[in-house]
C-alpha cells in the first residue's frame, strides 16, 4: 500500500490526495454527527499506523493470497476483441476472488483493522449484496458479529446474496425507509453506528463516507491496479491506452485507476449507471446529472433537487443504484483526469448476455455497464491499442433479475 | 442575547428552561405554523425548529417521518425562514434555534442563508453533521454574523475531545444524553448528572440535556441536573398520533401538541 508509482513525481501527482482533513479539492471531509467523530479519528489512527506496520501488511498479504486468491488474472478477452474488431480487450478478473467480487479486498483490510482495534462487532451496508457477503465472510473467518443493512428492494432483487449472508451467520436488516435501496441502507447503517459507536466497527463498502474511509478503501482496493499494471506490462510490454471500470460509489474503479493516475498516456473512463437514460431523470449518474452537496459524511456530486433534498437514484444494478459517488472521483472529474461516461440498463443487459455467450464469463450487472461503454468505443480504436477493464464481479447474483428481462425481450 | 436572557429568567425562577423541537412544515405549513406560534404560551422557553431533510442520518423513525411529511407538504428552506420570521414577529423575546443538516443550507448558499436567518430573527443553529473539523464551512461565518452555534456533546465525547467541541460553541451546550439517534432510548438521571458536572467543569455556557426525554417526569428528573431540557421525538410522536390515515392534520392536531407542551412545562420545576 505504500503505492509509489514508478513514475510519480510527488509535486505534481494525482496520487497524493486527500489532504490531512480528508479533502480531495473541495470534496470529501468529515460531515458526521459528533457521536461518531471520536470513532472516526480512532479509525484514522489505526489505519495510519497499519500503513507502516510490517506485521499488518504481512497478514494482509497472507489473506490476499491464500484466502481471496490474489493476484487475480489479467485475461485477454479474445472473442470479445474479435467481435468488436478494434483494440485488444483485457479483463482484470476480480470476479474470481473468493465471494465473487472486488468487495472482499476492502473487507479483509478493514476487518483486520477492526481486529487491531479490538472490535469484534461489524456493521456493513450493502446494495448488490456483494459487500454484505464479503463482510459476513470476513466475520465468519475472524469470529466477529456481523450486522448488514440492505434496502428492502435490494433484498428482493439480490436474494441469493441474502441467503449467503444468513448462512454465513450475519444478521440482515431490511431497510424500508426512503426507496429501500443503497442510500437508505447507508443511512440506517450510520444510525446503527451512532447508536453502537463504542462497540462496533463500520466497514463501509465503497470509497465514500467520512475521511478516512474514501482513502482507506481506495488503498485496500488499489491492489487491483497495482497487479493490473504489472500484468499488462508483462503481457504487452507497455501500459494500456485506456482503462475502464463501472462506478457505484467508486471503489473498484479507484482500485484500478489509482496506480495509473500519473501515467499520462493512459485514458481513464469511469462508467456510471444511466438507468432508463440520463434524459429521463431515472438514473444513477451523479457526476453527469448531479452537483456538489453533502451526504453520508462527505461532500461530493449528488443527485438532488434545487432545495438540497437528495433524489432517488435508479438503476437495474443494485450495486450502482446510489445518488452519490466517492469524493475522489468528484475531484478527478473536476480536474478532468478521468472521463466519466454512462451506460443504460438496456445496454448493460445486452452486454451481460454478450459477455456470457462470447467469453463464458457471466459478468455482474455492474461491470456489464463498463463493457457496454467499451462496446461503444473500442471498435473505433486501432488493433494494436489496448483496453483494460475491471471485471469486478460475477453475475450469478443477478440471474433472478436478469433472466425474466431477457425472456421478456425474446433474447432467451 | 435572547438565549442568555431566557436561561437567566429560568434561573431566577429556580427552574430549568424547556426547549421543544418541532419540524418546520410538519404535517403541513399552516398547522406547523400554528403549533410553532402557540408553544411559548404553554411555558416553552425556547424552540428548536427542524429544517426538514430527506436523509436525516442522526434521527430515529419519528423525526424521519416528520421530515418526510414536511417535504411532501412542499416545505423548502425559504419557508422555514419565513416561519422563523413569523415567530419572531409574534414572540420578540423567545429564542429560536434552527436545527438540521448541512446540505440544504449548502445548496441555498451559506452566506445568503446566514443573512436571511439573521434578518428573520433566528438566534442560533444546531447542525448535526458539522463537527468542529468542518467549522470553516459554516460555524465561523455564522458566529461572525451574530448567530450562536450550539454544539452537541455526546457520551463518546471524552476529555480530550471536550475542549475541541467547546472551542467555537456558543449559546448553550447541548448534551445528547444517549449514544444514539433521536427517539430511541432514555438515559438515567445519574448518568445525566455526571455528564452535566463534566460539562460545567469545562464551560460557563448553560448546559442543556436532550434526546430520550419524553415525559413530564423525565423533564423533572433532568431539570434537577441541567439548566435546560429539550424534548423532541415525543412531540413529533404526539403530532403523528393525531393525524388521519392519510397523514393529514385533524381538528385535534394543534391542541394535542400544545397540551403535551404544557404538561412538559410543568416538569421544569423540581
Ligand atoms: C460487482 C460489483 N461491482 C461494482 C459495485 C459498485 O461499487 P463500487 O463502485 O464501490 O465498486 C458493486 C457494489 O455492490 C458490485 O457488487
Amino acid at each position: 500500500m505504500n503505492d509509489q508509482s514508478p513514475n510519480a513525481s510527488p509535486m505534481n501527482s494525482y496520487r497524493n490526495q486527500p489532504d490531512e482533513n480528508g479533502r480531495f479539492g473541495i470534496h470529501g471531509g468529515r460531515f458526521v454527527a459528533e457521536t461518531l467523530m471520536p470513532l472516526i479519528l480512532k479509525v484514522e489512527d489505526a489505519w495510519k499506523s497499519s500503513l507502516t506496520d510490517p506485521d499488518f501488511q504481512k497478514e494482509l498479504d497472507y489473506y490476499r493470497k491464500h484466502y481471496i486468491g490474489r493476484p487475480s488474472p489479467l485475461y485477454f478477452a479474445e472473442r470479445l476483441t474479435a467481435h468488436f474488431g478494434g483494440a485488444k480487450l483485457y479483463m482484470k478478473r476480480d470476479e474470481l476472488n473468493h465471494t465473487g467480487a472486488h468487495k472482499i479486498n476492502n473487507v479483509i483490510g478493514q476487518a483486520l483493522l477492526a481486529k487491531r482495534m479490538g472490535k469484534t462487532k461489524i456493521i456493513a451496508e450493502t446494495g448488490a449484496g456483494q459487500h454484505g457477503v464479503a463482510s459476513a465472510t470476513a466475520c465468519a473467518l475472524f469470529d466477529m458479529e456481523c450486522e448488514v443493512f440492505m434496502g428492502a428492494e435490494d433484498v428482493e432483487r439480490q436474494k441469493p446474496n441474502v441467503d449467503r449472508m444468513r448462512l454465513l451467520g450475519a444478521k440482515v436488516h431490511p431497510v424500508t425507509s426512503g426507496t429501500g435501496t443503497l442510500k437508505d441502507a447507508m443511512n440506517e447503517a450510520l444510525r446503527y453506528w451512532v447508536s453502537n459507536a463504542e462497540t462496533h466497527f463500520y466497514i463501509i463498502g465503497t470509497a465514500a463516507g467520512p475521511h478516512p474511509y474514501p482513502a482507506m478503501v481506495r488503498d485496500f482496493q488499489s491492489v487491483i491496479g497495482h497487479e493490473a499494471r504489472a500484468q499488462i506490462i508483462e503481457a504487452e510490454g507497455r501500459l494500456p491506452d485506456s482503462i475502464v471500470a463501472c462506478i457505484g460509489g467508486g471503489s473498484n474503479a479507484l482500485g484500478l485507476f489509482h496506480p495509473f493516475l500519473d501515467d499520462d498516456s493512459v485514458s481513464i473512463y469511469g462508467v456510471e449507471a444511466a438507468g432508463k437514460g440520463i434524459e429521463t431523470g431515472e438514473h444513477a449518474a451523479s457526476l453527469t446529472g448531479g452537483r456538489p452537496g453533502v451526504l453520508h459524511g462527505n461532500r461530493t456530486y449528488l443527485l438532488q433537487n434545487d432545495d438540497g433534498q437528495i433524489e432517488d437514484a435508479f438503476s437495474i444494478s443494485a450495486g450502482l443504484d446510489y445518488p452519490g459517488i466517492g469524493p475522489e472521483h468528484a475531484w478527478l472529474h473536476d480536474t478532468g483526469r478521468v472521463n466519466y461516461v454512462s451506460a443504460t440498463d438496456e445496454e448493460a443487459l445486452e452486454y451481460f448476455q454478450l459477455c456470457s455467450r462470447l467469453e463464458g464469463i457471466i459478468p455482474a450487472l455492474e461491470p456489464a455497464h463498463a463493457l457496454a461503454f467499451i462496446g461503444s468505443m473500442i471498435g473505433d480504436m486501432d488493433k494494436d491499442q489496448i483496453v483494460v477493464m475491471n471485471m469486478c464481479g460475477r453475475g450469478d447474483k443477478d440471474l433472478g433479475a436478469v433472466l425474466p428481462m431477457l425472456e421478456e425481450r425474446g433474447k432467451l | 442575547m435572547r438565549i442568555a436572557a431566557a436561561f437567566e429568567r429560568a434561573k431566577n425562577e429556580t427552574r430549568a428552561a424547556l426547549g421543544l423541537f418541532v419540524t418546520a412544515g410538519d404535517p403541513d405549513p399552516k398547522t406547523s405554523l400554528e403549533i410553532l406560534l402557540g408553544l411559548p404560551d404553554q411555558g416553552v422557553d425556547f424552540v428548536e425548529l427542524g429544517m426538514p431533510f430527506s436523509d436525516p442520518m442522526a434521527d430515529g423513525p419519528a423525526i424521519q417521518a416528520g421530515s418526510l411529511r414536511a417535504l411532501k407538504g412542499g416545505t423548502k428552506l425559504g419557508d422555514v425562514l419565513a416561519m422563523a420570521r413569523a415567530f419572531r414577529d409574534r414572540h420578540p423575546e423567545v429564542p429560536l434555534i434552527l436545527m438540521g443538516y448541512f446540505n440544504p443550507i449548502y445548496i441555498y448558499g451559506v452566506e445568503r442563508f446566514i443573512t436571511d436567518a439573521v434578518n428573520a430573527g433566528v438566534d442560533g443553529m444546531i447542525m448535526v453533521d458539522l463537527p468542529p473539523e468542518e467549522d470553516q464551512e459554516f460555524c465561523l461565518k455564522a458566529r461572525d454574523a451574530g448567530l450562536d452555534f450550539i454544539r452537541l456533546i455526546t457520551p463518546t465525547t471524552d476529555d480530550d475531545r471536550m475542549p475541541v467541541v467547546l472551542a467555537n460553541s456558543s449559546g448553550f451546550v447541548y448534551y445528547v444524553s444517549i449514544t444514539g439517534i433521536t427517539g430511541t432510548r432514555s438515559a438515567s438521571g445519574d448518568s445525566i448528572g455526571q455528564a452535566m458536572a463534566r460539562i460545567r467543569d469545562a464551560s460557563d455556557l448553560p448546559a442543556v440535556v436532550g434526546f430520550g426525554i419524553r415525559t413530564p417526569e423525565q423533564v423533572r428528573e433532568a431539570a434537577a441536573h441541567a439548566d435546560g431540557v429539550v424534548v423532541g421525538s415525543a412531540i413529533v410522536d404526539q403530532l403523528a398520533a393525531s393525524l388521519d390515515d392519510n397523514g393529514h392534520a385533524t381538528a385535534t392536531t394543534v391542541s394535542s401538541v400544545l397540551e403535551l407542551a404544557k404538561s412538559l412545562g410543568e416538569g421544569r420545576r423540581p
